[in-house]
């Protein structure tokens, strides 16, 4: 502030007066400020998960993976909740993924800049905010009532794939965005038609972002409670142990987060332990999916030729 | 001269075409059969006859007895009072801490720190609600019981830190993003007129920011109405009006009352229901307003991003 009065026809060097100083100053209680609350944010969030995962761990072992629940759930394994969970996984991703990357696909390459199109996309948009619970509502008027599929897997599966399509639609239609459209016109100057340009150009070009929605989806899909607690989860189901083909596709299941639900508020007499460690498995699994999903996104970043 | 593609090459783009726009336009027919089906699930009780449904009751009333013997009462005041007031507190709570957060990882934080910030915060947003709901009874509970001094832990106050805890990943990214829409000329005008970082960042960029970061708190707040098995088991789901003592009076401590929401009654309750039952078709039609409520909240956010992008 003081410089102007020592203005000369050389130029001033810098110096760090005392009004540098005090606003130096100024900006380290700032970012010491924003700095805080950040960690405020976060330590506890990890702590609190960091306290779970120690509670949990001791319990899990590989027989208590694959053994089913026990006597009124209180001991035993989790083999038939995971394996429901991944079921309904499977199932409903081989329905989304493809949907989700084809209404994305359309979105970007095919549609319009009109009044058409924006309303697809506000439909997207609200898609994904629907809440869980109106989602179950839907898959159980849908599918378990109209059309009359009953309560089982494939209609769970179908709630889920309705419930989480946005997020693929939305990952995919960024990465393929991000394609440079001189890409497309090259491969139509050589006589390419509209769908072989995406599918030898712009879809090769954008896997990574697509691959992300996918494995995110799969992680939203694992943890979701309330859609598969009307359309096809039970509290409790006995399989085959080691068998991975022990559900069929009508049948109901047992799923890890209504496990956890199950074990925490229904079940009494269990050990402090269990909902712990049914808990942690839930935690670690959905964190190294997104981890896959994160690591994915960034080697194929890495890899990237523009 | 021109080469010719064989029919079938033809044939099949054309139909490859098809099934694209036909998945392209399923985001719409998914949301209309929403309406649709939950509607026709709920709605009869609106025009069926000889059930104890009264419309006029159903918003305003604050009876909720659906399964007594006699005299039915569909009233959810109460749920709607508990779920704004879970939803209000949660988002007093987190907004702070968003708009803090967002504008550290957007203005103050750079490289590696960053990187790492934004994939924790990613891996944050991941975590199911059930586990936050399991996180309420095992790890809140016990701490509001001690540091309050309070006889039950599952309440108002603990629904709402939980519901902070999950909004704040989702506002911190979404804010973050409105943030760094701020052009850079905006912040370099503001120090080459020899304004600090703190009055930069308060007379400029949330200023110009503003809409961006509205959008995003209201994110938070469309997921925290929808929010479900974390604030069923959180709240502690008894049928309570928080704000009023048993005498009538208001209640100072109705942070540390228990109040129930209109998605976990419907959680709650659902399973215990028989098909096409009065019961069963309130709890569609609770479904259709809180799908009501979400739509307004989502088109607004919507709206106000909208208003962002036409400035420019």
């Amino acid at each position: 502030m003081t410089m102007h009065a020592e203005a000369s026809p050389t130029p001033v060097p810098f110096v760090v007066n005392d009004a540098v100083r005090r606003k130096m100053k100024h900006e380290k209680i700032a970012k010491g400020i924003f700095a805080t609350m950040i960690v405020l944010m976060l330590l506890p969030l990890i702590g609190i998960l960091g306290y779970l995962v120690s509670q949990g761990a001791p319990l899990i072992s590989w027989d208590f993976l694959t053994t089913n629940p026990a006597k009124g759930m209180t001991q035993g394994g989790i083999w038939s909740a995971l394996l429901g969970t991944i079921w309904l996984v499977i199932v409903s991703l081989c329905i989304s993924a493809p949907m989700g990357v084809m209404a994305a696909v359309y979105l970007n390459e095919y549609a319009r800049d009109n009044w058409f199109t924006r309303i697809v996309n506000l439909a997207v948009v609200n898609l994904a905010g629907v809440p869980s619970i109106v989602h179950a509502l839907f898959g159980m008027g849908a599918f378990v009532l109209f059309f009359d599929m009953g309560r089982g897997i494939l209609a769970a599966s179908l709630t889920l794939a309705v419930m989480t399509m946005p997020v693929v639609i939305t990952s995919t239609r960024e990465a393929l965005g991000a394609v440079p459209m001189s890409f497309r016109e090259a491969c139509w100057n050589v006589g390419a038609t509209k769908w072989q340009t995406i599918w030898k150009i712009v879809l090769p070009n954008s896997i990574s972002g697509i691959l992300t929605g996918v494995i995110l989806e799969i992680s939203r899909k694992a943890g979701e409670t309330v859609p598969i607690m009307f359309t096809g989860a039970v509290f409790f189901k006995k399989i085959q142990e080691g068998d991975f083909f022990a559900y069929g596709l009508n049948d109901q299941c047992m799923a890890l987060s209504m496990h956890l639900y199950t074990v925490t508020t229904q079940v009494n007499g269990a050990p402090r332990e269990l909902p712990f460690a049914v808990a942690t498995v839930l935690i670690v699994s959905i964190i190294l999916i997104n981890s896959t999903a994160i690591a994915t996104r960034a080697w194929l970043r890495s890899r990237k030729k523009w | 001269m021109r080469a010719k593609r064989p029919g079938y090459a033809v044939f099949a783009e054309k139909g490859i075409e098809w099934i694209i726009r036909l998945c392209g336009i399923s985001a719409i027919i998914f949301v209309f059969g929403i309406f649709f089906f939950v509607f026709r699930e709920g709605g009869p009780i609106l025009w069926e006859k000889g059930t104890d449904f009264r419309l006029g009751d159903f918003f305003t009333s604050t009876d909720w007895y659906p399964t007594s013997m006699e005299n039915k009462r569909y009233g959810i005041l109460l749920l709607i009072i508990g779920t704004f007031t879970v939803t209000g507190l949660s988002i007093l709570i987190a907004v702070p801490f968003a708009i803090g957060g967002a504008i550290f990882l957007s203005e103050f934080c750079t490289g590696k720190v960053k990187e790492w910030l934004k994939i924790i915060i990613e891996l944050l947003a991941a975590i199911p609600s059930i586990v936050w709901g399991f996180i309420g009874i095992t790890v809140i509970n016990p701490l509001i019981q001690s540091w309050f001094d309070v006889p039950v832990g599952l309440n108002v106050l603990n629904a709402s830190i939980i519901l902070a805890l999950m909004a704040m990943p989702i506002m911190v990214s979404i804010g973050e993003d409105a943030l760094k829409a701020v052009p850079d000329n905006y912040r370099e005008a503001a120090v080459a007129l020899g304004a600090t970082r703190w009055q930069m960042i308060f007379r400029v960029l949330l200023p110009a920011g503003k809409n961006g970061l509205l959008a995003a708190v209201l994110l938070g707040v469309g997921r925290a109405v929808g929010e479900t098995m974390g604030v069923l088991m959180a709240t502690g789901h008894s049928l309570n009006n928080p704000y009023v003592k048993l005498d009538g009076s208001f209640n100072p401590m109705w942070m540390f009352e228990s109040c129930r929401t209109l998605t976990a009654t419907i959680a709650s309750e659902l399973g215990e229901t028989s098909v096409g039952s009065p019961h069963y078709r309130v709890l569609f039609l609770i479904g259709i307003v809180l799908l009501t409520i979400t739509f307004i909240i989502n088109l607004t956010a919507d709206l106000v991003v909208k208003g962002i992008r036409k400035q420019k």
